[in-house]
């Protein structure tokens, strides 16, 4: 086990300085001159000498990554030139917003998702299983902008039920934060629920056709024992961790949800900086969603072998 | 030419054996769900060629008599809120979506599939390197890195296509180095060898006609994922510019309406819908009949 370990840290290191090296090399992309750009509308000769000082834009590449690198090692992650704050202390104040987010729509997400697909390996080839899948393909292929569009004209519209934007934190009012983020939890876990179910039906389908289940079967056991402890257990592993990979596109679906809900987390900032102009913030903020997102890989594949002792050396 | 050179796709043994081709379309044929795709795909494509034709109006022609009006026999899906017709909008902005959906696609195929020809082919620094890249790239979420090259390449619908079909790259050439890696032990890709061709065109003669379908199967799927990210790009204005018409800048107005104008946002995020299904269904059902396990 620990020389798995050991082995997977090691091979996350390059992979991590890449992911450094492409999102550094997104400024080269900038046309222009990036200190110009960078300034916004300051055309003051001085502030544009200040930024190239302080971003070294005078240095060859390699140097201007050095320094960039040096400071996001040492906690470092830029400037914010609009909010005049540094991009750690804005991806502080907006990261929790958005994991409230995730929390909820990966409830939502496995609430729907697993016995979805459950049901649909239970009752292969009836209308069950065509729902099921029906409910997948929906699911996959609905744009969530859209989707909460949608949900905002039935509900907040014209129903009046939910509040259409905004957020309140959880420490503040818990039913107001509940009421505010309950839709766009929705928006975000519906896709991610058709990809939970389509990996629990397949596995369900294989672990159902094991041994160890007819196993079962034979010693008289119901069959909703059958599914839920012995099939259901075994099948779970496979879904976990495939399930974790879908955290890139919980965060990918958060920069659009929280556009449209007006919610001020991860993805809004993403969106808002894009706008602003203010490239470090962007810069920061996806190496910060790169770092957490091979972290969480990192810990899939230790759960995976944890939980699977035909993997464990 | 040498005969190995011509060698079809299967090694045809049986001069009456069905070609895998004909085989592959007699299958599809049968799955009702990827049929349904199939048409749906192809009136897409019509509806955008013949845009200038069937559209009932000009789509950037504004008119403030006619602003935020409900569906009507002069305007089947109504107008926006600057009197455009949003049937005609839609129309048009089928071009914006299926282009960005292919062209993109075809840049993802172009630069991924040759470097995971190589990777798989070559092996050893040159697999070990390109391998680590796209590890990186697939460490950033795919709408998170489209949005952050578009921002940086700045706004428009060129810029949008070359963001997404970067950001598609890597999984073909995850997809293209595995296939290659698999096809490169077999028999026919020995004895290609053994007769003496040299290894690009072993490579391109012999290995690529081989994983062909795997990544027929993988393209039609990320259309339907690249025409997502298009309207989602267009959606928070790093797409296709105002007024040009787009499903994703038009659901991006619609949503200031909602309240007064719901079908300005039903139209537009329905065909984004229909035709990201219609992909997916494609290539769901094109995985089941391309399968040789699936008989």
């Amino acid at each position: 086990m620990l020389t798995f370990l050991s082995q997977r840290l090691l091979q996350i290191i390059p992979t991590l300085i890449l992911v450094s090296m492409l999102i550094f090399g997104l400024q080269q992309l900038l046309p222009g001159d990036p200190a110009l750009i960078m300034a916004g509308e300051e055309r003051d000769p001085k502030v544009l000498e200040e930024i190239r000082e302080q971003y070294r834009l005078n240095e060859p590449i390699p140097i201007q990554y050095f320094y960039w690198i040096k400071g996001v090692l040492s906690g470092n992650l830029g400037e914010s030139m609009r909010l005049k704050a540094s991009v750690s202390s804005l991806v502080a104040e907006k990261l929790p917003v958005t994991l409230q987010l995730a929390a909820m729509a990966l409830v939502v997400a496995l609430g729907i998702g697993i016995p979805a697909g459950i049901i649909s390996a239970v009752k292969k080839d009836t209308a069950w299983d065509y729902g099921a899948n029906v409910f997948a393909l929906w699911g996959l292929s609905t744009p969530n902008f859209w989707l909460g569009i949608l949900m905002i004209f039935l509900f907040s519209v014209t129903l009046g039920w939910l509040p259409a934007s905004g957020y309140v934190r959880m420490g503040e009012d818990w039913r107001a934060s509940l009421a505010t983020t309950v839709m766009p939890a929705f928006v975000l876990g519906n896709a991610i629920a058709a990809v939970l179910m389509r990996h629990t039906r397949s596995a369900m389908l294989q672990a159902m056709g094991a041994d160890y289940v007819r196993t079962a079967r034979a010693k008289g056991l119901y069959e909703k024992r059958v599914v839920l402890k012995h099939a259901l257990r075994n099948a779970m592993t496979p879904v976990i961790t495939l399930g974790a990979l879908e955290f890139g596109t919980l965060l990918s679906g958060a920069v659009l949800t929280e556009q449209i809900f007006t919610i001020p987390g991860f993805g809004k900032l993403i969106v808002d900086s894009v706008f602003n102009r203010d490239y470090a913030v962007v810069q920061g903020v996806v190496l910060v969603t790169a770092t957490t997102y091979i972290v969480l890989n990192l810990l899939a594949d230790v759960a995976y072998v944890l939980v699977n002792p035909r993997l464990r050396g | 030419m040498t005969a190995a050179t011509v060698t079809p796709t299967v090694p045809a043994t049986d001069a009456r054996e069905e070609n895998p081709w004909a085989r592959a379309w007699r299958r599809l044929k049968r799955r009702k769900g990827a049929m349904f795709g199939l048409v749906v795909v192809v009136l897409f494509i019509l509806v955008a060629i013949l845009a200038p034709v069937i559209s009932p109006y000009d789509p950037i022609a504004t008119s403030f008599t006619q602003v935020r009006k409900p569906p009507s026999w002069a305007h089947w899906l109504g107008t926006d809120e600057v009197g455009r017709d949003v049937l005609a909008r839609i129309i048009w902005g089928a071009r914006a979506s299926l282009s960005a959906g292919l062209v993109s696609v075809g840049i993802a195929l172009g630069i991924g599939v040759p470097l995971g020809l190589l990777a798989g082919y070559a092996g050893g620094w040159i697999d070990a390197v390109l391998s680590r890249i796209v590890d990186a790239m697939l460490a950033v979420p795919f709408l998170i890195l489209a949005i952050a090259l578009a921002a940086f390449l700045g706004p428009s619908l060129t810029n949008a296509m070359i963001a997404i079909g970067v950001t598609a790259t890597p999984v073909f050439i995850r997809l293209t180095r595995g296939q290659t890696i698999a096809a490169k032990v077999e028999d026919y890709v020995e004895a290609a060898r053994a007769v003496g061709n040299p290894h690009w065109r072993i490579a391109l003669r012999h290995v690529l006609p081989n994983i062909v379908p795997p990544l027929l199967v993988q393209a039609s799927l990320a259309i339907a994922g690249a025409i997502i990210a298009e309207a989602a790009l267009s959606f928070l204005g790093l797409g296709q510019q105002p007024p040009s018409p787009s499903w994703g800048s038009m659901l991006n107005s619609a949503q200031r309406f909602i309240a007064q104008a719901p079908w300005m946002a039903f139209w537009p995020g329905f065909a984004i819908f229909f035709a990201v299904l219609s992909f997916n269904l494609l290539g769901d059902g094109l995985r089941d009949a391309l399968d040789p396990r699936h008989k």
